[in-house]
């Protein structure tokens, strides 16, 4: 029974997306539903439309402003555009002069346009349908006097589905995500690590209390509504304890060095140009993975070798001198990319992903590798492959990125072959890495993890087998002792490298590059600070 | 008056999605004069200052565009539109 009036605190399981906790009032972002407003006039009922438009337009440069990566410029700048259009504007206005009401005549006028992208047929267009939605519902808002959906810090925010733009324009000081959808693999996932903002996925966001007060231990996965004191206690404990990490983590901004003074690389993942505005170059050895996914999906129009080309130099100018390490398009497994991957693989982890897909798409990988081998030129790049699991497919990597320099210097144009790696997650890859022409290694763990033990990470039924292994380590420790015994470089840049409580165990193995989402950078550096020298 | 008339291939290569056209459309809105489009040379023609038309037209890579323009700034739009056609709608960035 539902008792409201005990306020007894109610659990609800989810997913773990992104580590953290955070307590603070749930806010539900509902899909809109919005009032009839009547006006006394037609001229007032115009005014109400034109005043929504304004504000809207205001809305949409802002985020623009802010906004700091090219793809959601664009999105913005079609939004801007649109509510510009007289052949839009203008019929809304006739019909609020016959009659209609500002909405009606508002959604009248722009629903054909949903509905007629909706219909298309390439899929760019039809993704449009979500920018003209996005934007209907925008106007709508504002014409029922509800203040757009920007969020007070400090909250939990419940909804269906975020995309990035939302997120990354959103305050999330102190807050916390919740949503139905997405997975710990979903980009907005990723922008959350990275973010430090506690995120859990997979739960039933509909029956969720607007405005109650909730627990959200995203490290468990677990969201609980009506927390009662004890659990504010422990909250309260657990959140004094992380602050003192993170002080602590704050004293570890230079460089990583062991307890015996050794030097360690801690380099940082990231997905975009976006979350490098935050950050200081001088507080990382560099970039050891730059997932490009990011540039290709929830866009449907692949992006152009120029445009690619504009990121990766930024990303090198950012980066000043030190590594950039850019991987190819890891498409596939969990992240699918609309006109690239196949929906309904039967096995998508198993399946066509990484460097098998790109083979199969030289064009997409062809001006991937042009717009790389150009940036080559502007800095310290370094491009790796994931996915690989026999030389062959690194040996034909390699051919397809001398011949794209030829190519470029065949049309006048600066480009160079910047060393070539390979992503280690493929256990038969671990296995024989001395096989592989490679200028430098980087273990992929959480892929190399779920295929070693056979188990997934995304399974919580199995997350026992999914843990760190023997197993595991022992092909961490092959790949490293090959590196540096044939004097090549090797790192490790998934989740357990931002494990402190990993940061020994892989030391041990003789590891000293470490890849970390930049919220772990403090954490991790701290953990190798405390590395005293093998156990064993 | 006269309606000018210009005509430019257009090569990019995801044809006119909504970066180029909000390009188009901003460009054209800058001038006076009365400007359309199409994709053959007799039309159909639609207004060329308008984001929801242009992007209707879902002109794919490699489809020549029609301009047509009528007004005192007539020649400069279509000289401009059709630099900006021509030039695979970078703007200087």
């Amino acid at each position: 029974m539902d008792d409201r009036t005990h306020r007894a605190a109610h659990r609800i399981q989810g997913r773990s997306a992104a580590p953290g906790i955070a307590l603070g009032p749930l806010v539900r972002l509902a899909p809109v539903e919005h009032g009839v407003r009547q006006y006394r006039s037609a001229a007032e009922g115009r005014q109400a439309l034109l005043d929504a438009l304004a504000a809207s337009q205001e809305d949409l440069s802002a985020l623009a402003h802010q906004a700091g990566d090219d793809e959601a410029e664009a999105i913005l700048a079609f939004q801007i555009a649109l509510l510009e259009d007289d052949s839009l504007i203008a019929p809304a206005l006739a019909r609020i002069d016959v009659g209609d009401g500002a909405n009606q005549a508002w959604s009248a006028a722009i629903d054909p346009e949903i509905a007629s992208y909706d219909a298309a047929e390439d899929p760019y267009f039809r993704a449009r349908a979500s920018d003209l939605r996005d934007l209907r519902d925008r106007v709508l808002r504002h014409l029922a006097g509800e203040t757009d959906q920007t969020v007070p810090a400090g909250v939990i925010l419940a909804a269906d589905d975020m995309p990035p733009s939302i997120f990354l324009a959103t305050d999330w000081r102190d807050g916390g995500l919740v949503l139905r959808r997405g997975s710990p693999s979903s980009h907005v996932a990723i922008l959350a690590r990275s973010r430090g903002v506690p995120m859990i996925v997979g739960v039933d966001v509909d029956h969720l209390e607007h405005g109650a007060d909730a627990l959200l231990d995203a490290d468990a996965g677990l969201l609980v509504v009506h927390p009662d004191a004890n659990m504010r206690a422990s909250f309260d404990q657990r959140r004094a304890e992380q602050s003192k990490t993170r002080e602590i983590a704050h004293e570890f901004t230079g460089p990583a060095r062991t307890a015996a003074g050794e030097l360690v690389r801690v380099m940082i993942n990231v997905t975009g140009l976006a979350e490098l505005s935050t950050l200081d170059p001088a507080d990382v050895d560099g970039i050891g993975l730059m997932r490009t996914e990011f540039l290709f999906q929830g866009r449907e129009k692949l992006p152009t070798e120029e445009e690619q080309y504009r990121i990766y130099r930024r990303m090198l100018e950012w980066a000043a001198g030190k590594p950039v390490t850019i991987r190819t398009l890891d498409a596939g497994g969990d992240k699918p990319i609309a006109g690239l991957t196949r929906p309904g693989d039967m096995n998508p982890f198993l399946g066509l992903r990484g460097v098998r897909l790109s083979l199969r798409h030289p064009d997409v990988f062809r001006a991937q590798l042009r717009a790389l081998a150009r940036a080559a030129v502007v800095g310290n790049l370094k491009v790796m492959i994931p996915m690989v699991t026999v030389p062959e497919e690194l040996d034909c990597c390699r051919a397809l990125f001398e011949q794209a320099c030829d190519e470029l210097h065949r049309e006048g144009k600066q480009a160079q072959m910047p060393p070539l790696g390979m992503m280690v997650e493929v256990p038969a890859a671990a296995l024989t890495i001395e096989d592989f022409n490679a200028d430098f290694f980087s273990i992929g763990s959480n892929d190399l993890a779920q295929y070693v033990a056979a188990a997934s990470r995304d399974e919580p039924q199995l997350a026992d087998l999914a843990r760190p292994s023997r197993a595991l380590f022992s092909l961490i420790r092959n790949v490293v002792d090959h590196a540096n015994s044939s004097g090549r470089e090797a790192s490790l840049c998934g989740d357990l490298a931002g494990d402190p409580e990993q940061g020994a165990a892989l030391l041990d193995q003789g590891l000293r590059i470490f890849s970390v989402t930049p919220g772990a950078l403090g954490p991790v550096k701290a953990a190798i600070a405390r590395y005293a020298g093998s156990a064993a | 008056m006269n309606k000018l008339r210009a005509s430019v291939l257009m090569r990019h290569e995801v044809g006119l999605h909504a970066r180029p056209s909000v390009k188009l459309t901003k460009l054209a809105k800058g001038f006076e004069s009365r400007i359309d489009l199409g994709l053959s040379p007799d039309g159909p023609w639609i207004d060329a200052k308008s984001i929801v038309k242009v992007m209707a037209t879902k002109a794919p890579k490699d489809s020549t565009i029609y301009f047509r323009a009528e007004g005192a700034d007539a020649k400069a739009a279509l000289e401009a539109l059709v630099t900006l056609v021509d030039g695979d709608f970078q703007d200087g960035r």
